[in-house]
């Protein structure tokens, strides 16, 4: 089923939490919307299940406005973000909740309900807990039973409010992987809200990235990382390294730093962002760019080996962090406080005067 | 340097001296009234208990008694349901006020409260004058009686369940709906079960107040024996006759009933402990 949003507002007391949301959500794929807290995420969430009644602007399923209908109508799954499992009832009552409540005339008969029950247990592999209450469940536990007492009423739209936020590290791995292998066997469309950018980036189809209540860019995962519309995409998305500055004469100065662009670019205020991967490491500058740095830490935990760097001569708002390889690192050994220079590879320029960035390669210039 | 450790505040003399003073008082001031009501009601034996109870105007109190309970109960059992749903799921605004306003009950003195209800609605209040237009008469009967005792225990059960359902919030009852529930499902499926033992209790709590008030209604009752006497009034009647051993067997009615509210009320924060 498609979910289209068209125009939606929505307003607490002075607090405008959604403004003017454009967006459509293509049937069958999962989708992930991502921002700050605040950023409405959560809201749109909650509007798109009819939770929230929008102050202006219609919700469309599959083309049919569906702004006026009411949560229970809507046959849509909600995951909780603390799960809400109904705390006085057994595992398999709670699955059964949704299949219970329907009117007579629909309602599956009591073993067609015991049956798809078990089916729902089967699938999230908890059909040994049944007779558990939650209080006994452990939290990826519980998760996953959420997630069946959603299925239930086999849904066409599954819709997650940060479904892997309270677990720990491990467990939310193996949760992500199960739900994207779940969701690639039953094809529901699902929108899950998040605040964790790995988590956006490795499970969905097509990121929603939000903020203050606006959307902000919607791509896939791979057109997100790689091309930013906007800083501050680019700055949600994992580390950055910027160099503010000036332009003159195709050169972006600012103290002793200097790089020479690749390409024409008017004079004005602009800023250069790159990526740890896309810098290089050397203890010479390059006729293409003088970027002086004293080595503030080394962590060597993980596949890199990861250098913070304080600029030296220039400034930056935040340390910058570069990536060598182990055997890079090993041949060199370079220690705290010693002197080294950046060379970018690819780059990507934030003008003021231009509102998309432009991305910038030196790999044909003699570098 | 001693081999023995013992906590600040937990040296033997201390702890004995507490343990001691706190069982002293509490046999002086709790536990011998108690037996004294018990001793004085069968002070005659088993067959003068009997027959202060199968007294006439005893049982009529007995009777009336239940009957403003009765009424009582249900109806603030209602009411306190509602207002704490409207409190705890709607946010509105005077909401903050209305909490506050909930427990004028408990903060006005009940010979107050029963003297306003006598002001307003007594022959001649405003409510009164027009209410005798149409020959109708609340203060000096039932009616007068069951109002002030709603009005004195209208605070227990909401009291009891604010807090509560504060702490556990809608996340249960959004679920149940997005899976489809109906309004009334979802209050007798999700939102009754999570709080049966806090309701309970409050309403013990009500039906404690409601058959042991004293001050509030003997403002509004005029204490007729046999008509509008309830059972604390008549504790009172029947002690001012010198019919002592008369009004302590009423007496041990309504102490028998407050033994009985306590073992249920243990019972339901025992259950509520476990949830």
């Amino acid at each position: 089923m498609t979910i289209e949003i068209d125009g939606i507002n929505k307003s607490f007391g002075q607090f405008q939490a959604l403004r003017d949301i454009d967006l459509t959500i293509p049937d069958g794929q999962l989708t992930a919307l991502l921002g700050p807290s605040g950023s409405g995420k959560t809201t749109l969430l909650r509007s798109i299940a009819g939770l929230e009644n929008p102050d202006r602007g219609r919700i469309l399923f599959s083309g049919e406005d569906v702004t006026g209908l009411h949560v229970r109508e809507r046959r849509v799954g909600f995951v909780f973000q603390h799960y809400a499992l109904f705390r006085h009832m057994t595992v398999s009552e709670n699955v059964a909740f949704g299949l219970k409540v329907m009117p007579r005339r629909e309602r599956p008969s009591k073993p067609e309900i015991r049956r798809r029950v078990r089916e729902l247990l089967e699938m999230v592999q908890l059909d040994h807990l049944a007779g558990r209450y939650p209080a006994q469940l452990s939290g990826g536990q519980k998760q996953r039973i959420a997630l069946a007492r959603a299925m239930a009423k086999r849904p066409e739209i599954l819709l997650l409010d940060e479904p892997f936020g309270a677990l720990d590290a491990k467990v939310r791995k193996e949760l992500r992987r199960w739900l994207r292998s779940l969701h690639d066997e039953l094809h529901f469309t699902s929108v899950f809200v998040t605040h964790d950018q790995e988590e956006a980036l490795e499970l969905s189809d097509q990121v929603v990235v939000m903020r203050q209540g606006s959307v902000e860019q919607v791509d896939s995962p791979l057109e997100l990382y790689s091309q930013p519309d906007s800083r501050f995409v680019f700055n949600f998305l994992g580390q950055v390294n910027a160099l503010p500055g000036a332009i003159s004469g195709g050169v972006l100065r600012q103290g002793e730093a200097w790089v020479r662009l690749p390409e024409s670019c008017d004079d004005d205020d602009a800023e250069l962002y790159l990526r740890p991967h896309e810098v290089r490491l050397t203890q010479e500058p390059s006729q293409n760019a003088h970027l002086p740095f004293r080595i503030e830490a080394i962590n060597v935990i993980g596949a890199e080996v990861r250098v913070e760097l304080r600029p030296d001569g220039w400034e930056s708002e935040e340390l910058w962090e570069v990536g060598i390889t182990h055997s890079a690192f090993n041949a060199r050994q370079p220690g705290r406080g010693d002197r080294c220079y950046a060379v970018p590879d690819v780059g990507h320029l934030f003008c003021d005067h231009l509102s998309e960035p432009k991305t910038l390669s030196w790999y044909d210039s003699a570098g | 340097m001693s081999s023995k450790h013992h906590r600040v505040g937990d040296g033997p003399l201390i702890r004995r001296t507490l343990i001691g003073l706190a069982v002293v008082l509490t046999v002086l001031f709790l536990f011998m009234p108690l037996v004294v009501i018990f001793t004085q009601a069968f002070a005659q034996g088993w067959a003068g208990y009997i027959g202060n109870i199968l007294d006439e105007y005893t049982l009529h109190a007995i009777g009336l008694t239940l009957f403003v309970a009765l009424l009582t109960v249900p109806l603030n059992t209602v009411f306190g349901v509602f207002l704490a749903w409207l409190v705890t799921r709607f946010s509105f605004p005077g909401r903050r006020l209305l909490i506050s306003l909930i427990d004028i009950p408990f903060a006005v003195s009940p010979v107050v409260a029963g003297l306003l209800y006598l002001l307003l609605y007594g022959s001649n209040g405003w409510a009164g004058q027009w209410l005798g237009q149409y020959d109708v008469e609340l203060m000096f009967a039932w009616p007068g009686i069951v109002m002030v005792t709603v009005f004195v225990t209208c605070p227990f059960v909401a009291r009891e369940l604010i807090p509560l359902m504060q702490q556990q919030g809608r996340d249960e009852e959004e679920a149940a709906v997005v899976l489809g529930a109906s309004g009334w499902q979802l209050f007798r499926r999700v939102t009754l079960p999570n709080i049966r033992w806090a309701l309970l209790y409050g309403v013990i709590l009500t039906n404690a107040r409601a058959v042991g008030e004293f001050g509030a209604v003997s403002v509004v009752s005029g204490s007729i024996r046999g008509e509008t006497n309830t059972l604390p009034l008549h504790v009172e009647l029947l002690y001012q006759d010198h019919n002592i051993v008369g009004a302590f067997t009423a007496a041990s009615l309504l102490a028998g009933i407050a033994l009985i509210t306590l073992a249920v009320k243990t019972i339901a924060e025992w259950r509520q402990s476990r949830v």
